[in-house]
């Protein structure tokens, strides 16, 4: 039986980049990381990829991803485990000036 | 029509200047606005109105911006336009620098943080790491300076497609002549004062720019402290200091056809960012730095602000056009090769990059 869906929620500039609001990326029998779920998310969406990671794979200083609300920064960052049916939310921080 | 575009990139933002005669000028912008835009190129070549963009967001990072319509529409790659390759394990920090080649309408550079050399053979849409520096045995000593650790200037060399010379702060002057697979710091004559020991070592100097002089083998190059001449390729250099208000300063300027003219923004000191005397200031020598002249007419006095190693640009109309831009966001403009100048631009955020090119 397959398993629910991941959403993947994007902020206002991806959402223009991208032409979507979200992506839906389907959920493996395995559990997947962050790394995973956003390697099949953009894998359609290649200019997002590079918004969100630089190309050592590792979140932007200033971009935030959220796990079913929690702060995956402060879990086990790109290999945080993503349960089948979670809402996932990058964000971009709050800071600049 | 031909017209004049002035491309000034700052903190938050892009903004272009339009003139069909460099007297009126009509401003737009911002594009990228809350993004840095720390370099900007021109392309010109064969007819092309091309503008290249080195954009950094602060949360969605660095990139290349392209427009072929003279700034008015942007595009990017998909892919990451300028990218380490994963054994390199370095993320790209910022593009400071993009510089079209002279002898092949093709290539771009393009000079980034950390200290590195990127090659585009697409007219800049993608790059390639050069990896004749990145391996440079001397790259792990290389330090950053107060901007960051970067590779701040190409200079390529029209004629001599396997030439060319990349400076940087602090690391210096360095050449290839094999077009980049090999590289030779060439710093013989810039003191590096800063130094306890040896104030003229093989390296290490903090070169802030260098500009390509009309004369045979001329080379121009402002430092921290000090403002040198070469006439080999930069083989050696002598100082042209003498007769200059300071030799600190971040810019310097070559005529685009007349050997020897050259022109330098002074600032105060390295612990005194300012103009000397506050006034605002260009330093014009026609005798390759031999006696120098203050061109100020126009640009204001009491002024406290500072113009950075890329906020100043020549064009190459008839007379020559010279363009500064200031942190405190002026961009000034002549058409008179300096001889007086007209505000273009005012309120901007912090101007770090200014060129200036005609468009057909």
């Amino acid at each position: 039986m397959p398993l629910a869906p991941v959403r993947v929620i994007l902020p206002g500039l991806l959402r223009d980049l991208a032409g979507v609001s979200e992506i839906e990326v389907e959920s493996p029998q395995q559990s997947q990381t962050v790394a995973e779920l956003l390697d099949r998310a953009f894998s359609e969406h290649r200019i997002l990829d590079g918004k969100v990671r630089d190309e050592r794979g590792e979140i932007r200083r200033h971009v935030k991803v959220f796990v079913n609300g929690e702060d995956a920064t402060r879990a086990a960052g790109v290999a945080t485990a993503v349960p089948a049916g979670a809402r996932v939310h990058i964000i971009n921080a709050v800071s600049g000036g | 029509m031909t017209e004049t575009i002035v491309a000034i990139g700052t903190r938050k933002g892009l903004w272009l200047a339009r003139s069909a005669d460099r007297q009126e000028w009509s401003l737009e912008g911002p594009h990228f606005l809350m993004s840095e835009v720390a370099s900007v190129a021109i392309d010109t070549r064969e007819g092309r109105s091309n503008v290249l963009a080195g954009v950094k967001s602060w949360h969605w990072g660095p990139t290349v911006q392209l427009s072929t319509d003279g700034g008015r529409t942007w595009t990017e790659s998909a892919e990451r336009a300028v990218a380490f390759p994963e054994d390199t394990d370095t993320a790209l920090e910022r593009v400071w620098q993009l510089t079209p080649d002279p002898n092949d309408p093709d290539v771009v550079w393009a000079g980034v943080e950390p200290h590195a050399l990127f090659r585009s053979a697409d007219r800049g849409a993608t790059y390639e790491l050069v990896r004749g520096l990145w391996d440079h045995p001397h790259r792990p000593t290389w330090e950053p300076g107060f901007g960051g650790g970067a590779v701040h200037t190409i200079v390529p060399e029209a004629g001599h497609p396997e030439r060319l010379l990349v400076a940087m702060s602090a690391g210096g002057v360095y050449r290839s002549s094999d077009a980049g697979a090999t590289w030779e710091p060439s710093n013989p004559g810039i003191r590096a004062y800063f130094m306890p020991d040896n104030e003229y070592p093989e390296y290490g100097q903090c070169v802030h720019k260098v500009a390509r002089g009309q004369g045979e083998g001329e080379l121009f190059a402002q430092n921290h402290k000090g403002v040198y001449r070469s006439g080999d390729n930069g083989a050696t250099w002598d100082s042209i200091a003498e007769g200059l208000p300071t030799d600190f300063g971040f810019a310097i300027l070559a005529h685009p056809r007349r050997p020897g003219v050259v022109w330098n923004v002074p600032v105060a000191d390295d612990g005194e960012r300012i103009p000397p005397g506050a006034q605002l200031q260009v330093q014009r020598s026609d005798d390759g730095g031999a006696t120098w002249r203050m061109q100020a007419d126009g640009l204001p006095s009491g002024s406290f602000t500072c113009v950075l190693r890329d906020a100043a640009a020549v064009d190459t109309g008839e007379p020559v056009g010279v363009y500064i831009g200031t942190r405190n966001g002026d961009v000034f403009a002549s058409a008179d090769e300096g001889e007086s100048f007209t505000r273009i631009a005012t309120q901007l955020p912090d101007v770090l990059v200014v060129r200036a090119a005609e468009l057909s």
